[in-house]
């Protein structure tokens, strides 16, 4: 059997193969990557890096510790305050993106999983809003599970079972958005910064 | 011009000038000021954390309204008890068209109000008279349970302060003495408990405690809309106190705000077919033919790029 057959081969050919490491890790960019716009992306990131560890501490106390705990509740509110960060870089980030035409030059994958992280972090605000055990969670499940139930979502996804939540917020949520990130950015390396809109330039 | 900023093919690697641009940098710069950025807000603004509300709290502050809603379970008459799938067939649900999604998801989480929320907990009552109560009860008809039920719903809606009511003629049957059994049973805070553990004795899943909670008619909605966080009040997206809640939601919930939304009895599922809509627009921007020009006809990229093309222009 050749070993171009193998599905170890074939998966080294399509991803490793695919970059150098100054592909990966450029320590040059083109010129006209020169605008504050470029901070907003990596800028998410960071909040993203922040959520994780606020939410990390959290998830080891335990869901009510910061109820009773003044540490938690600060460690709460750096969580809550990391979410909002991440959110106004995130959305300053996709409009920026947008006004640049970033999908040019086949770059459309790159702007699919940029939306669908943004949908994704989405997901992830709200069952963490549903997970607080507080008014705010108990107010905001009752109200949201009319939309989920309208579409069929409710009979799966039950915005009132706090553990069903919990475990989808600190668990698969994070998980994916981390990897959707990752393969963002590695689409970004890969087929790099879109160059400005030229005149007539666009496909 | 130097060529090599004349039009270049977006799809191809660039060979044009570069200058240096130290990534790993940037991104410890960007943690260290988000990071701080983060904790100067949280040390500043503190998050809100409103203590949750209980069936014990509902008795205690809103005793009318407890017993109302506990009588409405057993009429039927209440939101839960006429919802539709997840949780009953009492109703059809939602529709978009022809389209029934929420009827045809079925009902993966059955629930029976009256039963559930009412009958079943008072089971650790030994009162004689809320058990003589409850046997009276289950030996009725079904057709004779809600005749005494909304006797009794229809006399405690013309008595709005009241808890308990006479029943000089026997028109609301056992009715009184199991509402007034339920209300005791929630004052203690046995109730809350009750309801949460129903499947489980550590309890994880609050739907049947939560849903008796907003079948509510006065006590839940309006303890929310003194919050702000009434639907007509941009609800979802807002938490309690002056925070900023998930302001990233305000297109969601900018649809409940106007017509045709607001009005319809399937409001929900058109917000949510809409959202869907809007949401495939942008995750399919780069292949929409019109839409995916904009941003070449309104030059916010020559803002974006102002160094690049002055270069150019040069």
């Amino acid at each position: 059997m050749s070993s171009k057959k193998m599905w170890t081969t074939r998966v080294r050919e399509s991803t490793l193969e695919k970059f150098e490491p100054e592909d990966l890790l450029p320590d040059r960019q083109p010129a006209y990557v020169a605008s504050w716009i470029y901070i907003f992306g990596v800028a998410t990131i960071a909040a993203f890096v922040m959520l994780v560890i606020s939410g990390l501490i959290l998830t080891f106390e335990g869901p009510a510790w910061w109820h009773t705990s003044s540490i938690g509740h600060f460690f709460n509110s750096i969580h809550l305050w990391s979410v909002e960060l991440f959110f106004v870089f995130m959305v300053v980030h996709l409009w920026g993106k947008f006004w640049m035409a970033a999908w040019r030059g086949r770059r459309w994958m790159t702007w699919i999983t940029g939306v669908i992280s943004f949908f994704a972090s989405i997901v992830t605000g709200f069952t963490g809003y549903l997970i607080q055990t507080n008014f705010d969670s108990q107010w905001i499940a009752t109200q949201a599970k009319d939309s989920f139930n309208s579409v069929g979502i409710g009979a799966y996804f039950n915005a009132l079972n706090t553990g069903q939540a919990m475990l989808i917020h600190v668990s698969l949520l994070p998980l994916a958005l981390g990897g959707l990130v990752v393969w963002h950015v590695i689409l970004v390396r890969r087929k790099g910064v879109v160059p400005p809109i030229e005149a007539g330039g666009s496909e | 011009m130097s060529p090599q900023l004349s039009k270049h093919d977006p799809a191809k690697k660039w060979d044009g000038p570069t200058r240096k641009y130290d990534l790993i940098k940037e991104f410890v710069i960007a943690l260290v000021v988000v990071g701080l950025l983060a904790i100067s807000l949280a040390a500043l603004f503190s998050s809100p954390d409103e203590p949750a509300l209980t069936l014990k709290s509902w008795a205690i502050a809103d005793a009318p309204d407890f017993v109302a809603t506990a009588t409405g379970e057993l009429a039927g008459t209440t939101v839960s008890a006429g919802y539709g799938a997840p949780y009953n067939t009492a109703a059809e649900g939602q529709v978009l068209g022809p389209l029934k999604l929420q009827k045809w998801a079925g009902v993966r989480i059955p629930i029976n109000p009256a039963d559930d929320f009412v009958i079943a907990p008072l089971a650790i009552d030994n009162d004689p008279a809320v058990v003589s109560a409850i046997a009276t009860w289950k030996a009725a008809s079904a057709d004779q349970q809600g005749k005494w039920a909304n006797a009794y719903a229809d006399a405690l809606s013309k008595a709005p302060k009241a808890t308990t009511l006479p029943d000089p003629t026997g028109a609301f049957g056992p009715v009184p003495a199991i509402a007034t059994g339920l209300y005791g049973l929630a004052r203690t805070g046995a109730l809350d408990g009750l309801l949460a553990a129903g499947d489980t004795p550590l309890p994880t899943n609050f739907t049947k405690p939560l849903l008796f909670l907003a079948d509510s008619g006065t006590y839940f909605p309006d303890y929310a809309g003194a919050r702000h966080l009434q639907g007509d009040q941009w609800g979802v997206m807002n938490e309690t106190g002056s925070y900023p809640g998930q302001s990233w939601l305000w297109l969601y919930s900018f649809w409940y705000q106007i017509d045709p939304f607001k009005s319809s009895g399937n409001a929900d599922v058109l917000v949510m077919a809409t959202m869907t809509i809007l949401s495939l627009a942008l995750l399919f921007m780069p292949f929409l033919p019109i839409l995916r020009r904009v941003p070449e006809w309104i030059p916010i990229h020559r803002i974006i790029w102002r160094d690049w093309y002055r270069r150019k222009e040069e």
